[in-house]
């Protein structure tokens, strides 16, 4: 069969003649079907060989659809590709971006060893909607996840098309080849030999994965397993890595944002006479869009300030004290998540009970990059750089707000410095592009950090309200479990309990209006934060009732073989011995799943008595993820997940008062710093025969309850409220007895 | 009001008319076309935004552009010389010291500063030093160790 597309793309390529005639080569393959689009794609991407690749999001790929990349509507059951180019480099197209959490040296790692190929000749291509295919963004910890099996089966599709083509070649059966080093050779005569680069050239040889590749065993594995340096980490400490913020335009301007003082504010008169005298100033109102232009931030923001403009403010009263009532008393009918056994007997069987209620407040994402973004406009074409973790929805909103097609709108995303979920927001990248319309420049804007703080979409406050028992043998015979407000993820219990129930009473982020006093959203490990607080808090308190060590407690409690060997190996490596809590030492233990991934952390803490305030001093975590791709930046996201979950746990909160929000820079909000750090061990529990799982969040969802439970255990106060501030550490001490 | 204002960068005089109580990283950025010294929060919290004056580390977000004149600015992309990284790029490069990257450059810039002041400083005083960096990510642990790696070296030690 005669290929129109094929076609097109021999013709394109120039030096043909090296290549085999049409349909010579059995190599030569189409795809079913084809369109225009998909002649344009190929046209972009070049020659060689191309292999395309579903990531395994499935479910959530079909939601894609609506427009493929390349700004066309493509047969998007495919999110990825792979290509060994006419240089023989391999390059990787995908949607995902890289933002500190390395996949973009994982994902690399990958591809190397499965296609034979030094890792410096790997290049990721990311998080371009023009040239890379839909994606539906970077979060979940599911890159290297769901990313990893098909990658590298589609690594393997391609080696075993360039093994083919050596056969040619070299005129020898494939099977007595082997590939090594980017090129293939004959086994018993490595003279005799040719490169990935004279192998691709002049070819256009398509593949798309549908069954599975043979892999590559573990055991062969050179580059997948080993420790490597970031791949991005020379641009790094040279400040030549680019962010959104730092891209530069000829005659961009810089946008300064008339905001609001409260959410649901809306604005009632504006002068901004005084500010257009400025020199240099432009001033732009797209409805209530109001900014000011300059070519300098800096000015910008000197004349924003001298604008004057009246809201009328909505009264809310509600604030950070009463939130938790406000959100008991909207709370919808629960949804059953889980459940088993009966409650009721379960009650009879409790030879004690203990019921507690658990708050967390609304936490901030904070990276220290803020929402940043440039758009220049060129007749119906929009093309924007921005920081987000998500592009393709970016695009789409920008797309949405300008009234033009989404295959209008480039979205390009460099470095991204820090998301953990709050760059799925795209506001300043619309806001980039209706400003740069307007104005007829490239306009820039990047948040101030009190707006970063305002517009963030925080991690919800919420509540869990537990009532459990034990029976006289020690073993947890009741479970009843209510999340009110946090969502889902990470709120079933993995205790071994004949008689549970798990409800969850209304979503962290899509809750009704009047929920929440501002947006919410999800935040590195969304809602199993707030989960594993509650569960692994209730859990000691369980343990207390039974008299017994709270990590004696949980191994008796437990049958998944997964989280006891966790368990044991960081109780084995902290050096654990049994006792009852409180025993002053200030040890806690935690447990919690995460993204497929099984986490135990003992922690060690000191509590100053008399000023509350707690110092961590050592945080032990055993980890088993499946297969490490990169066992050095496993480790690193599991002492940032430590590092940043200090925050949350002892200090981080959002003050508010209706829609105002009072924390609004880093004197008031305060991160974890380095005169914060403890002494961290992280322990990777080997389980290289088993998909590779999330690696960028687990570990960060056990820190509330790991330093609550240490707490409890060195000052005899439970604390059931985060964050663990000094002053509720004083009243928890008030309250034991 | 616009003045000239000389001074020296990276190495390199520079002269440029400019109103002096402009704030350094801005000047930096968009005038003199460099991207090393990021904005954080433009308050001075974080750190983000450190350069270089007369040897200090400075948050750039703060000083105004007419207290540099006839002094010497460092940015990161002047702290290599000759092609070669300082030992604290190359320890922060050893030691993965970083994440996203965004406050690695001031991080970087904050130890310089420290190591000359303090070529053996304790890890009590590291932490203290580097208090008022932030980053988000969590790479501290790292950081620390790069720091304290150059340290050693600094004292003839083995460096890892």
């Amino acid at each position: 069969m005669k290929d129109e597309y094929l076609e097109l793309d021999f013709r394109d390529l120039p030096d043909r003649k090296t290549g085999q005639t049409e349909g010579d080569s059995p190599l030569e393959q189409s795809l079913e079907g084809f369109s225009a689009d998909r002649r344009e794609f190929l046209k972009v991407v070049g020659g060689g060989i191309l292999v395309l690749v579903s990531l395994g999001e499935g479910e959530l790929l079909a939601q894609g659809r609506r427009g493929g990349g390349f700004g066309r509507q493509l047969p998007s059951d495919w999110n990825a590709f792979l290509r060994i180019g006419e240089d023989g480099r391999v390059s990787c197209f995908t949607g995902k971006i890289e933002m500190g959490q390395g996949v973009a040296t994982s994902l690399a790692q990958m591809l190397a060893d499965e296609l034979n190929v030094p890792l410096e000749n790997v290049d990721m291509v990311m998080g371009d909607t023009d040239l890379c295919p839909w994606d539906m963004g970077t979060f979940g910890s599911m890159s290297t996840r769901f990313f990893g099996p098909p990658l590298r089966a589609a690594a393997a599709e391609a080696r075993a098309v360039l093994l083919q083509l050596a056969a040619e070649h070299l005129q020898t059966p494939a099977a007595e080849l082997k590939a090594e080093n980017g090129a293939i050779s004959v086994k018993e005569h490595p003279e005799k030999k040719v490169s990935y680069a004279e192998l691709t050239k002049g070819k256009r040889i398509e593949r798309r994965l549908k069954e599975k590749a043979v892999l590559e065993e573990v055991s062969e594995f050179t580059i997948v397993g080993k420790p490597v340096l970031r791949r991005d980490a020379l641009e790094k400490v040279t400040g030549k890595a680019q962010y959104a913020a730092d891209v530069r335009l000829p005659g961009m301007l810089c946008a300064a944002i008339l905001r609001p003082p409260a959410h649901g504010a809306t604005l009632k008169s504006v002068d901004t006479s005084e500010a257009e005298r400025l020199p240099g100033v432009r001033i732009v109102k797209e409805g209530d869009l109001v900014a000011v232009l300059h070519k300098h931030p800096d000015n910008a923001a000197e004349a924003l300030g001298k604008v004057k403009a009246e809201f009328d403010r909505p009264q809310s009263d509600v604030d950070d004290k009463t939130i938790f009532d406000h959100l008991l008393k909207v709370a919808p009918e629960g949804k059953t998540v889980a459940s088993g056994g009966d409650l009721k007997r379960g009650a009879e069987l409790a030879t004690g009970v203990v019921e507690a209620t658990y708050l967390n407040s609304y936490v901030s994402h904070a990276p220290i990059e803020p929402h940043a973004a440039l758009a220049k406009i060129e007749g119906e074409k929009a093309t924007v750089w921005a920081s987000t973790q998500n592009p393709f929805g970016a695009r789409d909103e920008i797309a949405r707000r300008l009234e033009i097609s989404s295959t209008n709108v480039r979205v390009i995303t460099p470095f991204v410095g820090g998301g953990f979920g709050g760059k799925t927001n795209n506001q300043q990248a619309v806001e980039a592009a209706v400003l740069a319309k307007a104005a007829g420049k490239p306009v820039q804007v990047v948040w101030t950090r009190a707006e970063e703080f305002f517009y963030d979409t925080f991690r919800p406050a919420a509540v869990v309200k537990i009532r459990s028992g034990v029976d006289g043998a020690g073993r947890i015979v009741l479970w009843d479990y209510h999340v009110y407000f946090a969502g889902e993820r990470g709120c079933q219990q993995f205790y071994d309990v004949p008689n549970h129930a798990t409800v969850s009473h209304g979503s962290g982020w899509t809750a009704g209006a009047g929920t929440h006093p501002f947006r919410t959203g999800p935040w590195r490990a969304p809602s199993n934060n707030t989960n594993s607080f509650a569960r692994e808090s209730q859990i000691d308190l369980l343990a207390a009732k039974a008299g017994a060590d709270p990590v004696e407690f949980r191994l008796k409690n437990l049958t998944d073989e997964r989280m006891i060997r966790v368990l044991k190996t960081a109780a084995e490596k902290f050096g654990w011995t049994p006792k009852k809590a409180p025993s002053g030492r200030g040890l806690g233990v935690a447990c919690g799943t995460d993204s497929g991934t099984c986490v135990a952390w003992i922690a060690e803490v000191e509590v100053d008595k008399t000023s509350g305030v707690v110092e961590v001093k050592r945080v032990v975590c055993a980890q088993e993820m499946g297969l490490v791709i990169n066992p050095e930046g496993a480790r690193i996201q599991m002492e940032g997940c430590i590092t940043m979950g200090l925050g949350y746990a002892l200090a981080e909160e959002v003050h508010f008062k209706g829609g105002e929000v009072r924390d609004l820079h880093f004197g008031s909000y305060q991160i974890p710093r380095f005169s914060w750090l403890p002494k961290i061990e992280t322990v990777l529990v080997d389980a290289k025969d088993s998909p590779p799982q999330g690696g960028g969040e687990p570990a960060i969802i056990g820190m509330g309850a790991v330093v609550a439970n240490a707490v409890f255990d060195a000052a005899g106060a439970r604390l059931l409220q985060l964050p663990m501030t000094p002053e509720r550490i004083k009243e928890a001490m008030g309250k034991r007895g | 009001m616009e003045q000239a204002i000389q001074f020296t960068l990276n190495n390199k005089p520079v002269r440029i008319a400019a109103d002096g109580e402009r704030k350094l990283l801005w000047v930096l950025r968009y005038d003199l076309g460099l991207t090393g010294p990021k904005c954080g929060c433009g308050q001075g919290y974080c750190g983000a935004c450190t350069v270089l004056v007369a040897g200090e580390a400075v948050r750039s977000c703060l000083m105004s552009l007419k207290d540099v004149a006839g002094r010497e600015v460092v940015t990161i992309e002047g702290l290599a010389r000759n092609g070669r990284l300082h030992p604290v790029q190359e320890a922060f490069m050893e030691h993965d010291a970083m994440q996203c990257g965004y406050c690695t450059p001031g991080m970087i810039l904050e130890a310089v500063a420290l190591l000359r002041k303090n070529p053996k400083p304790s890890r009590e005083e590291i932490l203290k030093s580097m208090d008022d960096n932030l980053c988000r990510c969590g790479a501290h642990t790292r950081i620390v160790a790069a720091i304290e790696s150059v340290a050693r070296s600094l004292s003839g030690g083995p460096t890892r």
